[in-house]
């Protein structure tokens, strides 16, 4: 209900035909979040749609309610009002298209589970309540370990995996659930340079086949080099667009207000400056 | 040999299948970190039996149980509230309502002069395993005797179909729950509610407690809430092997316990012999005991004699050679 008011007003606003194309055929749209921990606004009326195919940078100082947007568009925490669709169509008839790849420390990896098992759990809803899994499913999962290069810990406990590991598990799991749309908690928090490298490398693979990626992403060094868009986020929505376009010292400035030195602003322009 | 059919064999076979539907169940909660819950809803139960029982007047087991199965709802809705309104761990929130509510089953009981017949707070406790009789039982071919089985005590019957329950209920949502509890985020994604799955989990656990409660008391319910899971967590990382082996730990806690519990003390000379239920739980307690010190990958010594080997060879091991718990 809440997406087709956001589209009645965008219609109002821009009076074209366009703003009704560019929401319902985005791959992940989110009109109005807001967002309440215990009365305290985390997010403001946050209204974004994601354009298909890109790999997106979710920018934002610490605290600025990024995991928050991801989980509450998702339906996955409590929100005050918002609405999301993905490909025109309410993401809780669409979650079959997307993929959810929680912070590392959202789970006990002292759980009794190999990597193997954690992938196959990306299978889980394919094959639906009270069945088990098979050799077949197996198979599946044994192949997203391979694009992320962890075929040899298949069997290993992932509690003996290191922080990278256990990550590429996760974007293994990922890959297993065969979705449109990626939504990734952090993938590079406390993972090695050899990790972030094969994760960025299969991002892009699944960005050429057409996937949508969002990421929550907290070095602003390398934002321009791996992201093709970005959205800034500060409890509200503070700038969105391609990187060069949307990835400025003002934009920083007022996401992250004092916080950033400006020599910092000034060394992440030239940058991407450089890109272009 | 009649005597052990008549009089042992229906106890052995009442504590262990308690030990085993609550042995069961309890691999989820330790691996939820609710192994308190077991504990919460094995006393919350108390007020609830006993407003069954006076409501029905007398000692039918269908009105206590449904009692329990509502106070122990009660509570679970309850645990929430405070959680959520107070903004306390769930820990904290357990806490707070099983000891009330075990408080308050422990005044009606004295209070409706209840207390002499035939629940008091001691059978609370340690439960009445000895008191199950099978007086029809003339050897072990009345195992396969219809009339002699339909004379076997009540609570064994409404454990047996409690297991099966509890059985089928793994069996059917092994995976979900797996899932649930490892992550309930994605579990949230793929349409596995957390919330459902986690709710019918503890209304699982209040059948079980209650069903073995009243064999069996509390302090065995609680034990094999956690031990056989915690002992089988130690000696495996597969999660449908530690279910196996969970199963394994109880039966054998279940039949040992009560062997040692009636027999131990006649080798020591003494003509007393001790609470079965008392005895389970700490046959369950050992085994616990020996797996923390002696499992092949967690336990205490060989962690410790690896890591001995590894210092005196001067090289690093390959794998990560110890494993928080």
């Amino acid at each position: 209900m809440a997406a087709q008011d956001n589209y009645n007003l965008q219609q109002n606003e821009g009076g074209s035909v366009q703003a009704e194309t560019a929401w319902k055929d985005s791959p992940f749209h989110v009109s109005g979040l807001t967002v309440a921990y215990h009365h305290k606004p985390v997010l403001w009326n946050v209204t974004y749609t994601a354009p298909k195919g890109e790999l997106i940078g979710i920018i934002g100082p610490n605290g600025a309610g990024k995991s928050t947007f991801l989980k509450a568009a998702l339906g996955l925490i409590p929100k005050l009002s918002g609405e999301t669709t993905v490909f025109g169509k309410p993401v809780r008839k669409m979650m079959d298209k997307v993929a959810y790849v929680p912070q590392r420390n959202a789970v006990d990896w002292d759980f009794p589970a190999t990597a193997v098992d954690v992938v196959m759990m990306g299978l889980y809803a394919k094959v639906g309540w009270f069945r088990w899994l098979g050799r077949r499913q197996r198979q599946e999962a044994l192949k997203s370990l391979e694009a992320v290069g962890m075929t040899a810990f298949a069997d290993r406990q992932i509690g003996q995996l290191s922080g990278g590991q256990q990550q590429r598990v996760f974007l293994a799991r990922a890959l297993a659930q065969d979705a449109d749309v990626y939504l990734m908690d952090e993938p590079f928090a406390g993972v090695d340079a050899a990790t972030e490298k094969a994760i960025i490398e299969v991002l892009r693979t699944l960005v050429k086949r057409g996937k949508t990626i969002l990421v929550v992403h907290h070095d602003l060094e390398s934002v321009t080099q791996y992201y093709s868009h970005v959205l800034l986020i500060n409890g509200q929505h503070i700038a969105s667009g391609p990187t060069a376009e949307a990835f400025t010292a003002e934009n920083l400035q007022k996401a992250y207000g004092g916080r950033l030195a400006s020599t910092q602003l000034e060394g992440l322009q030239s940058s991407a400056k450089e890109q272009e | 040999m009649e005597i052990f059919w008549q009089f042992d064999f229906p106890s052995i076979l009442l504590g262990t299948l308690a030990a085993l539907v609550c042995g069961l169940l309890g691999n989820f909660l330790v691996l939820r970190r609710q192994a308190l819950m077991g504990d919460a809803i094995s006393h919350v139960v108390l007020p609830g039996i006993v407003v069954g029982f006076l409501l029905s007047g007398g000692a039918s087991a269908l009105a206590m149980m449904l009692g329990a199965g509502v106070s122990a709802i009660f509570a679970v809705v309850l645990i929430e509230v405070i959680r959520r309104v107070g903004n306390v761990e769930s820990g904290a929130a357990m806490g707070v309502v099983f000891t009330t509510m075990f408080a308050a089953g422990v005044v009606i009981l004295e209070q409706t002069g209840t207390a002499g017949v035939h629940l008091d707070v001691e059978h609370a406790l340690y439960g009445n395993l000895e008191s199950a009789v099978w007086l029809e039982a003339t050897g072990i071919e009345s195992l396969f005797d219809p009339a002699a089985l339909g004379a076997l005590p009540h609570d064994i019957g409404v454990l047996a179909v409690v297991t099966v329950l509890v059985v089928g209920f793994i069996l059917a949502l092994f995976k979900e729950l797996k899932l649930a509890s490892f992550d309930a985020l994605l579990a949230q994604s793929l349409g596995f509610s957390p919330r459902f799955l986690g709710f019918a989990l503890i209304v699982m656990v209040a059948i079980a407690s209650v069903a073995a409660f009243s064999a069996v008391g509390s302090i065995l319910v609680i034990a094999m809430f956690i031990c056989p899971a915690a002992t089988a967590r130690m000696l495996t990382d597969n999660m449908a092997t530690q279910i196996k082996l969970s199963a394994v730990f109880a039966v054998l806690s279940g039949v040992l316990g009560y062997l040692l519990g009636a027999f131990g003390p006649l080798m020591f000379g003494s003509y007393m012999s001790v609470s079965a239920a008392g005895m389970i739980a700490v046959v369950a307690g050992f085994f616990q005991l020996i797996a923390m010190l002696f499992a092949p990958q967690y336990g205490v010594i060989p962690r410790r004699w690896r890591q001995k080997n590894d210092l005196s060879n001067g090289a690093a091991s390959d794998d990560i050679p110890s494993v928080a718990l």
